[in-house]
Parts: C-alpha cells; sequence; structure tokens
C-alpha cells in the first residue's frame, strides 16, 4: 500500500496534494493507494469523492494548527496503523519542516525533493535534483521500513490523476504528543508595493550582475522594453534589490508574456516562480547553467557585454 | 547561551560538474571546496546571539579532513571553537547518516541552541538539521528569518510561502534552520584568521555501524524541458538577433 498525506491550509487542501497523489498513482502499478488527511473535514470528503483510494482521517483539534511534534506523531501512528510500503507527499515548506524529523523517528529514508519517477513498485528509483540543478541524481531508498518520498511541486500533474468511484472515509483515533511550540497567526509583511504578477514583460537579475551599481544595466533595457525589474533570492538577500522585487519559491509566482534572466543560474527556487512565463530569455556566461534548460532563447556570454547592446537595438528601433 | 552552527563544506559555485568513473558521485580532485552558503547565514545569527546574549559559539561539520578548512573559516570569523567528526566516507553521505554522525558528537555539549542553513547546495536534501533534532530529542522549527532569545525560551519568526510569515515559540535547548537572507554576512578579517590558528578543533571519530538509506545509482545532467534557441556571434550580433526574434518570432516586444 502506497500512502499519501495530504496538507491543508486553513481547512483547505493544498493544491500539491494532488500532485503527489499523481506520483502515487505512478507508483503504484495496481497497488493500493491510502490518502491521509490530518486534521480530516471537508478535504477529507472531497479526496473520498474523488475516489483515489480509501481516506484515512484523524479529527483532532490539536492538527488544524500545523506544528510539527504534533504533526509528527500523527503520521508516524498512522504508519504504524496501516504499514505503508511508501509514504508520499508534496514538497511544501510544511514538508520540508517535518518530514525529515518523521523520517528519523522511523529510521526511515527519505527521497525529498523528487522530479520524476523511474519505474514502479519495489524497483522503482527516483529522480531529483543534486548540486544546484547542475545534476540530477537518480536515488534509490534502502532499510527497513517505509520510504517516504517528497514531490516538488509542479513536477507530477494534479489533472493526470486517475479517479474512480467515491471512496469511504474512515476516522483514525491515535495519540498525540504534546507540542513543544506554540504558533501565533500568520502575517504578511508591509503590503507588497509591486505586483509582478501584473507584469507583462519582467527583467531579473541574478548573482551576475555581481555589484549593486551594476544594476543598472539591467533597468536600463527595463525601461527600453517597458518591463517591470525583478530579481533571484540572492539580490534581495543582499539588500540590492527591496524583497517585494522578488521571483521564486519564497517571493512572487509570475507568468508573464517575456521573462528575460540576467546572470540567473536558474536554482529550483527560482525556476518555481517563473517557469510559466510565456517566453524566456537567458543570458548567462555559464552554458551549463540549469536556467538554459527552460529558456526559449538563450545567449551564453557576458551580460555587460550583451545587455546594452540589445537596450541599444531596441531604444534605436522605437525612435 | 552555549551555541552550536553546523556548517557543510561544498563544492563552489563556479564549479563545473564531473563525475566520477562509475557516474555515482563527483570527482573530487576536480573541484574545489567552499562553506555552504545557507550555513553562513546560520554561523552570523550564532555569533550575533553571542555578541547579544554572550556565551560560546561552536563549530561542527562533518566530512573528510577537507572540511577543517571551513571548520576554520567559522573560527576566524568568530566562532570559539570546532568540532570535526572526521570520516573520509562522510563527504558524500546522505542528509540522515551526517546527523547521526553529527548528533553522536554533539549529544554531550549540552547546547541551548543548534542552528544550521536551510539545506546544502550539494546535495540539497534539507534533512540533516531536522533529523539532528530528532536524534537530539530537541524541537525545532525552520526556515528562520529572525531570533529573539529570553529565559529558556526562543521565539523564532518562520517562513511561510507566498510572502506570508509565522511567529513560534518553543523552549531551549532548540534547533533552528536559518533562512538565508536573515542577516548580512561577515567576514573574516586578517586579525580573526590569525586568532583561529590558535583556536581547538576538536576530532571525533563516527559513531560505529552507520548505513546509509540513499544510494546513488547514477549522476547525470539534466534533460532539457524546452529547446533553446541559443544565438552565437559576437555580442552586438548576438543581441541584434535576439532582439530581431524577440520582436518577429515570439512577438514580445
Amino acid at each position: 500500500m502506497i500512502l499519501v498525506v495530504a496538507e491543508l491550509r486553513a481547512g483547505t487542501l493544498n493544491r500539491a496534494s494532488w500532485e503527489a497523489v499523481g506520483c502515487a498513482q505512478q507508483l503504484a502499478g495496481g497497488e493500493p493507494l491510502a490518502v491521509l488527511v490530518p486534521g480530516g473535514g471537508e478535504a477529507a470528503k472531497q479526496l473520498a469523492e474523488a475516489g483515489v483510494g480509501e481516506v484515512l482521517a484523524v479529527e483532532d483539534a490539536a492538527l488544524t494548527s500545523y506544528m510539527p511534534d504534533t504533526q509528527v506523531a500523527a503520521v508516524a501512528a498512522v504508519i504504524a496503523q496501516t504499514t505503508p510500503r511508501l509514504v508520499v507527499m508534496a514538497h511544501t515548506y510544511q514538508a520540508r519542516d517535518y518530514a525529515p524529523r518523521l523520517a528519523a523517528r522511523l529510521g526511515a529514508p527519505l527521497v525529498a525533493d523528487v522530479i520524476g519517477v523511474k519505474g514502479s513498485g519495489a524497483a522503482a528509483t527516483f529522480l531529483r535534483p543534486m548540486f544546484q540543478g547542475k545534476l540530477v541524481a537518480e536515488v534509490a531508498p534502502h532499510g527497513e521500513g517505509p520510504a517516504i518520498v517528497t514531490c516538488q511541486i509542479g513536477a507530477f500533474r494534479a489533472d493526470a490523476v486517475v479517479k474512480g468511484p467515491a471512496a469511504a472515509v474512515r476516522t483514525l483515533s491515535v495519540p498525540l504528543d504534546a507540542s513543544r511550540q506554540t504558533v501565533e497567526p500568520p502575517f504578511q509583511e508591509a503590503k507588497q508595493a509591486v505586483d509582478l504578477g501584473q507584469a507583462e514583460r519582467i527583467v531579473a537579475v541574478g548573482r551576475g550582475i555581481k555589484a549593486q551599481d551594476q544594476i543598472v544595466v539591467a533597468e536600463r533595457l527595463a525601461a527600453a522594453m517597458g518591463a517591470e525589474i525583478a530579481a533571484s533570492r540572492p539580490i534581495c538577500d543582499n539588500g540590492w534589490l527591496p524583497m517585494d522585487r522578488q521571483v521564486g519559491s519564497s517571493g512572487q509566482t509570475v507568468a508573464p508574456k517575456l521573462y528575460v534572466a540576467l546572470g540567473i543560474s536558474g536554482a529550483i527556487q527560482h525556476l518555481v516562480g517563473m517557469k510559466g512565463s510565456r517566453t524566456i530569455v537567458a543570458i548567462n556566461k555559464d552554458a551549463d547553467a540549469p536556467i538554459f534548460e527552460v529558456a526559449d532563447y538563450g545567449i551564453v556570454g557576458d551580460l555587460f557585454d550583451i545587455v546594452p547592446a540589445m537596450t541599444a537595438e531596441i531604444e534605436k528601433q522605437s525612435h | 547561551m552555549k551555541i552550536a552552527v553546523c556548517i557543510k563544506q561544498v563544492p563552489t559555485r563556479e564549479w563545473q560538474p564531473r563525475l566520477n568513473d562509475d557516474r555515482t558521485w563527483i570527482r573530487e580532485a576536480d573541484a574545489s571546496f567552499e562553506m555552504n552558503e545557507p550555513d553562513a547565514y546560520a554561523l552570523e545569527e550564532a555569533l550575533r546571539l553571542r555578541e547579544k546574549h554572550g556565551g560560546e559559539v561552536v563549530v561542527c561539520s562533518a566530512g573528510p579532513a577537507r572540511v577543517q578548512q571551513v571548520i576554520r573559516e567559522g573560527l576566524a570569523r568568530g566562532a570559539d571553537r570546532g568540532i570535526h567528526v572526521d570520516d573520509a566516507g562522510l563527504g558524500a553521505a546522505d542528509g540522515f547518516l551526517v546527523a547521526q554522525a553529527l548528533a553522536h558528537a554533539m549529544r554531550d555539549e549540552a547546547f541551548d541552541l543548534v542552528l544550521t542553513g536551510l539545506q546544502s547546495d550539494d546535495q540539497g536534501h534539507a534533512q540533516t538539521g531536522v533529523a539532528l533534532a530528532e536524534l537530539l530529542g530537541i524541537p525545532h522549527s525552520t526556515i528562520i528569518m529572525d531570533v529573539e532569545v529570553s529565559d529558556g525560551r526562543v521565539r523564532v519568526k518562520r517562513e511561510l510561502e507566498g510572502g506570508w510569515f509565522q511567529w513560534v515559540s518553543m523552549p531551549t535547548p532548540a534547533l533552528l534552520a536559518i533562512q538565508s537572507g536573515i542577516n548580512q554576512l561577515r567576514y573574516a578579517t586578517l586579525k580573526g584568521i590569525m586568532a583561529a590558528k590558535k583556536k581547538e578543533i576538536r576530532a571525533v571519530a563516527p559513531p560505529a555501524g552507520l548505513s546509509a538509506g540513499l544510494r546513488i545509482v547514477g549522476l547525470a545532467l539534466p534533460s532539457k524541458s524546452k529547446q533553446t534557441a541559443l544565438i552565437a556571434g559576437p555580442p552586438a550580433e548576438a543581441a541584434a538577433e535576439l532582439v530581431r526574434r524577440l520582436r518577429e518570432e515570439a512577438r514580445v516586444l
């Protein structure tokens, strides 16, 4: 049996949980699936109606607001009761927060950030990025007990999930540890001044820009194109551009008609925030940079030579 | 306050992938190594907490002899002493294995806080810190953007997805996986580098009987999801050609 652990956000099912179901179906090859919904409620009913397998719900008020101690206790107890061969979940911030603790408690191997599966059943191996996406590793878990797998967001298709006749919800009762953590309500920082999601064109800079006073090179191109300026995380971490200009998993998700990536290597945390863009241009001195995997157009070279020439070319033609 | 910082040594960002003969690991002889950048933010946070609350910062690293370089660098930036779990096999080990090696060396130290980076720039499992918290039997929190310590408790600002945050409180001892960008990094001064030479690095053997939970069957360059039109030529010509194609082919300008 393969156990999918669904994730709730403020009581509603995280869309990425469907992707985890898709991954589990691909791995199953005929094996039954079960879906665990810590917190239960409406999300459990929704999953049961989709008929992807038996739905297990742990209805406990302690699980409605995520805390790692209670989450680990609940999932570990359900694994002990149901003895799955594999446990699959989406590689969300929440899974990153507790899955390693769960794996350590069970002594189970954890294959994190999986982007693909080779084969199915017990012989399946998993593909995951390594070395900042410069390489892809094929990984095989081994050891006693179930293996835990987390799927990278967007790597498996939610709309490819095969649905069946509605299944039942089985409510499980498990003992929960008292949480050592207490949480305060989630909040957003001061309202974002820039909504990059609305931009038609974006010029984004990464480490390749090298110094804050060189961002002007990119700003001139953005002005010529009628584009917003954006950046990868390290640029905002350095304070070279404000945090609300950041594109990626911890910043904004954008899908403009044109995305120009200047000196951005293309770590996955950045790619997830922009790979839905219609046309992607990458300019980078490293021909092996992962950004070229998603680029429609690319120039391998020094951005400080190429970008001013592009700016001049656009300005020339618009006069 | 007694603070541990776990630091990994990883290939530099400029490193170009070269694989060993059976394509299961990199050719280490061709790589140069540096401090894992996410861990540098954890070290900086530890040094700031020591400046505020007093105490001691201990840099811990597991790996072959080469990792002493990053321990030494941590000492040069201001850490007080180092612990090196010395084993040639730990350089390519998975996160849980490294966590077990570190836990063995750190358990008796009774640290008040253990700080780690969010993930390593090499294997990127993002597991070592959280697994270490479980092995040490202490609470943890990850993706931390602010740390407040008072009276045996720690209150941290945890990053959620999409620009949301949440404050989380827990008793110490605790483990915190620090988000990159939480602070501005300091670099070693000449004085710091000189002082580091006299600081202690305690070597510890890993516990017996560790076995890997993950096996790398093979490493390969990623396959492309898109056919990229690569435009060659001198910069000015390539730039002009790119602009032409963005106008006429892609129609986005």
